[in-house]
């Protein structure tokens, strides 16, 4: 066994690496600077691209690019970079471009604390787009989560062609940590599936049964177009409303009816407990000190992390609450996943402690809600 | 060779429109240079312009509006084989200003054809930044108050070598393109025309006019002179190749039996400049020669070389949750600004607690044993006094021992600075012997 200390965001970079991300582009933010960083730092010795854009417009915009000439791409920012990608991540998800955007969260709103923690983009992140269609977003726990959960990351965005958000928070991306490297479990690398190339190509086109098209580079010997535009399976604008209704169901199930394969979670149950916690990111940690606390005060409590966000696990969340009267959702912001629990468990008793002041939720107060109600 | 244009899909733009003359004036290029469809890809805007990628058979990318360069900079990045063409109106050309001034001075290259017909063609014809202010458009009287930009001569300000204006309806417009494309690095091309549907409708505009108006601009000889250098990947893959390899994530293996009392809080109260995020650090670096969990917090203004400087360190022979500070077991008091960043902290605490402070700097009434110590008399700079702190730790086994201490420092430094830190840790040790 051996120890490596790194930070959130540089196992970030790393995942990236070893996932087979070539291409990053960013604009520097306060919590999510170091991932630029390690990315300047180790993508030119792996052969790949690392660039500044103008703003994060731009930044997204190059990975976009790259992303449809054949390469992994990443880009890494906060809650005022998410704000501005926004109509880029309405183009990557209604075009099918496959992209990784590490979206270290900060104190909003607006520019908010730029060295503040908090969980407070995600409904944001699964809304922030135009047309509503549905993302993937991972949330780590610590810094190993923010390597596995980075490498699971880009195998989603290939295999679904879709961005990809992982939720870390600036109290995990900047707290340093010690962890064993070689302990990791990490998944096989997903490539994107490419088109045969001896059969004519559409580049939207997909066959019965298959929701996500077969991929071709922009800049191959077979032509690629793509576009922003509501388009057909040619890839050229459509106003053919059978079309344009079966594009936006096939973007919908391909992300929601597959979340059963990657819903990444940890359940804690505890013999003879009647609460269950549900909670997700840096707040699970205090969730989990609480939890033994309370374990060893007599007070059995059973402990939900869920590391999939969205699409909502809602058969994880279902079953492992099923045996439970009594529901806490805790989180770092003023009440946004629990809208969630609470739509998927009706009748159970749903309560809730949230924070924003920038700083963690104590286990006390944990332990306090739980105690108390 | 064959033109490149797609027989399915020919121009659709409204009679008269200068764009469709532009499209044919770009597959007439196209096939001089003897290129093929995919050794293209046609890159649009929004608006009329960015219908031109539909008439082509080559590889197509039609985005957002205003950004079409930044897709062009990530395609041209991935693949520099490829010949990159941009078409945006003076639509794209204002509310992508950013990314058209940063395309210049990046230099990278890719082909900006601007199709410039002083209006918005396709909302209803108002105002762009090219409109002029005499020029009656869809936007009431508030083009008056704007002043049209010349964008040759703000791209040649910005850095653009390769900047040139053509008209629409000009013999020399495929020449002018195709020199565009040749030249190794960001070319634009102003090209002027009228917009039937929606601008010559109200404003006396043709071929002759436009002619007029393109000589009587200021030359832009200067700026290929003045600007042109090496293209943009070009240039990025040379420095690569000079880089330093990255090193593979350090790891450190367990050696040393961890100090008895192994498990602490410990936080610095310091200052900029006093090193307490690199000291802190150590203490992990240390803690995993022992097979001992660590987590780091910090906490700095954005203003790193002024003020607070604050690092909450856990140290434990069990897997680490909550990251945050609840009762702390080792106080480095070290600098007043760290010491009033976190003044609560000295509230409620017992002799379990031991604060290491340094001689000069206040803090708060408290219960914890408090250890002052002057590093001035010792000789010890302001920057290693949380180097030093740490000395104190491990000369009493408290967390980390002298052992400990000493890999981290041997991972973590080299050289003068090593050896340095190694001298300010035996001045410690000698002082507490």
């Amino acid at each position: 066994m051996s120890y490596t200390v790194m930070e959130g965001n540089e196992a970030i970079g790393w995942g990236a690496i070893v996932a087979g991300c070539r291409f990053f582009a960013g604009y520097p933010i306060t919590p999510a600077t170091t991932i630029y960083n390690t990315m300047l730092k180790l993508l030119p010795d792996f052969g790949g691209i690392c660039m500044q854009g103008e703003d994060e417009i731009a930044s997204i915009g190059f990975c976009l690019g790259a992303s449809m000439a054949g390469m992994k791409v990443m880009t890494a920012t906060s809650g005022p970079g998410i704000s501005l990608y926004s109509e880029q991540i309405s183009f990557a998800i209604g075009s099918e471009i496959p992209l990784v955007i590490a979206n270290v969260q900060r104190l909003g709103p607006s520019t908010g604390s730029a060295t503040k923690g908090a969980d407070g983009d995600i409904q944001f992140m699964r809304w922030g787009n135009s047309g509503g269609l549905p993302v993937i977003v991972l949330a780590p726990v610590d810094v190993k989560d923010c390597y596995e959960l980075t490498v699971h990351a880009f195998n989603l965005a290939e295999k679904y062609r879709c961005p990809v958000f992982i939720a870390a928070n600036k109290e995990i991306s900047m707290t340093r940590e010690v962890f064993d490297l070689d302990a990791l479990n990490m998944p096989d690398i997903v490539e994107r599936k490419n088109a045969d190339p001896s059969r004519p190509f559409k580049p939207f086109d997909v066959s019965d049964g298959q929701y996500t098209p077969d991929f071709l580079p922009i800049g191959g010997e077979t032509i690629v177009r793509q576009t922003s535009s509501t388009h057909g399976p040619e890839g050229y604008i459509t106003t053919d409303s059978g079309q344009i209704g079966n594009n936006q169901d096939r973007l919908m199930k391909k992300i929601v009816s597959d979340v059963e394969r990657f819903s990444f979670y940890e359940s804690l149950p505890a013999k003879g407990a009647e609460t269950l916690i549900i909670s997700y990111g840096v707040t699970s940690r205090a969730v989990k000190t609480a939890v033994s606390r309370l374990g060893s005060e007599g007070l059995p409590v059973s402990h939900l992390i869920l590391k999939t966000l969205w699409p909502v696990p809602e058969k994880v969340i279902k079953s492992i609450a099923a045996s439970y009267n009594r529901i806490v959702s805790v989180e770092m912001n003023l009440g946004q996943y629990v809208r969630e629990i609470q739509r998927i468990l009706p009748g159970k008793e749903i309560e809730f402690l949230g924070r924003m002041n920038g700083e963690l939720i104590t286990p006390e107060q944990i332990k306090e809600v739980v105690n108390n109600g | 060779m064959d033109s490149l244009l797609n027989p399915n899909r020919p121009p659709v733009f409204c009679p008269g429109c200068a764009h469709d003359r532009v499209v044919h004036s770009l597959d007439n290029t196209f096939r001089k240079m003897g290129l093929s469809g995919n050794q293209i890809v046609i890159v649009t805007d929004i608006g009329c312009s960015g219908l031109f990628d539909t008439f082509f058979e080559t590889h197509a990318f039609h985005g957002l509006h205003g950004r079409a360069l930044t897709y062009a900079t990530g395609i041209k990045m991935a693949r520099p084989d490829l010949h990159v063409v941009v078409t945006m109106g003076d639509g794209g050309l204002g509310i992508g200003g950013a990314h058209v001034l940063s395309s210049c001075r990046r230099n990278i290259d890719i082909t900006l054809l601007v199709l410039n017909n002083f209006n918005y063609g396709m909302t209803g014809g108002q105002c762009s930044v090219t409109t002029p202010q005499n020029a009656n458009v869809g936007s009431g009287f508030l083009n008056r108050l704007e002043k049209p930009v010349d964008i040759c001569q703000v791209a040649g300000a910005a850095g653009a070598a390769f900047v040139s204006r053509a008209s629409s309806y000009e013999k020399e417009l495929e020449d002018k393109i195709e020199k565009a494309i040749r030249f190794e690095g960001f070319s634009l091309v102003d090209i002027w025309g009228i917009c039937p549907g929606r601008y010559s409708r109200r404003n006396k505009l043709s071929p002759k006019i436009i002619e007029a108006q393109l000589s009587a601009m200021p030359k832009l000889d200067n700026f290929m002179q003045q600007n042109l250098r090496k293209e943009y990947g070009k240039a990025y893959c040379e420095h690569i190749q000079v880089k330093t390899p990255a090193p593979a994530p350090l790891k450190i293996e367990k050696r040393y039996q961890p100090p008895l009392q192994a498990n602490e809080q410990i936080v610095f109260l310091g200052s900029a400049g006093q090193r307490i995020i690199t000291a802190a650090e150590l203490v992990c670096l240390a803690g995993a020669t022992a097979g001992l969990f660590a987590t780091q917090k910090n906490d700095y203004p954005i203003t790193v070389m002024r003020g607070h400087s604050v690092s909450e360190l856990i140290l434990s022979k069990e897997q680490i949750d909550y990251t945050g500070i609840e009762k702390p077991s080792i106080i480095f008091a070290l600098a007043q600004e760290g010491i009033n960043r976190r003044k609560k902290i000295f509230d409620n605490l017992s002799e379990e607690t031991l604060v290491i402070k340094a001689a000069g700097v206040e803090i708060p009434a408290t219960g914890a044993e408090v250890e002052e110590i002057d590093f001035k008399t010792l000789k010890i700079k302001t920057q290693d006094w949380a180097l030093a702190s740490l000395a104190m730790i491990a000369n009493e086994n408290r967390g980390i021992s002298m052992e400990m201490l000493d890999t981290a420092m041997m991972q973590r430094f080299k050289g003068s600075i090593l050896e340095d830190s190694r001298k300010i840790v035996s001045t410690i040790a000698i002082k507490y012997k």
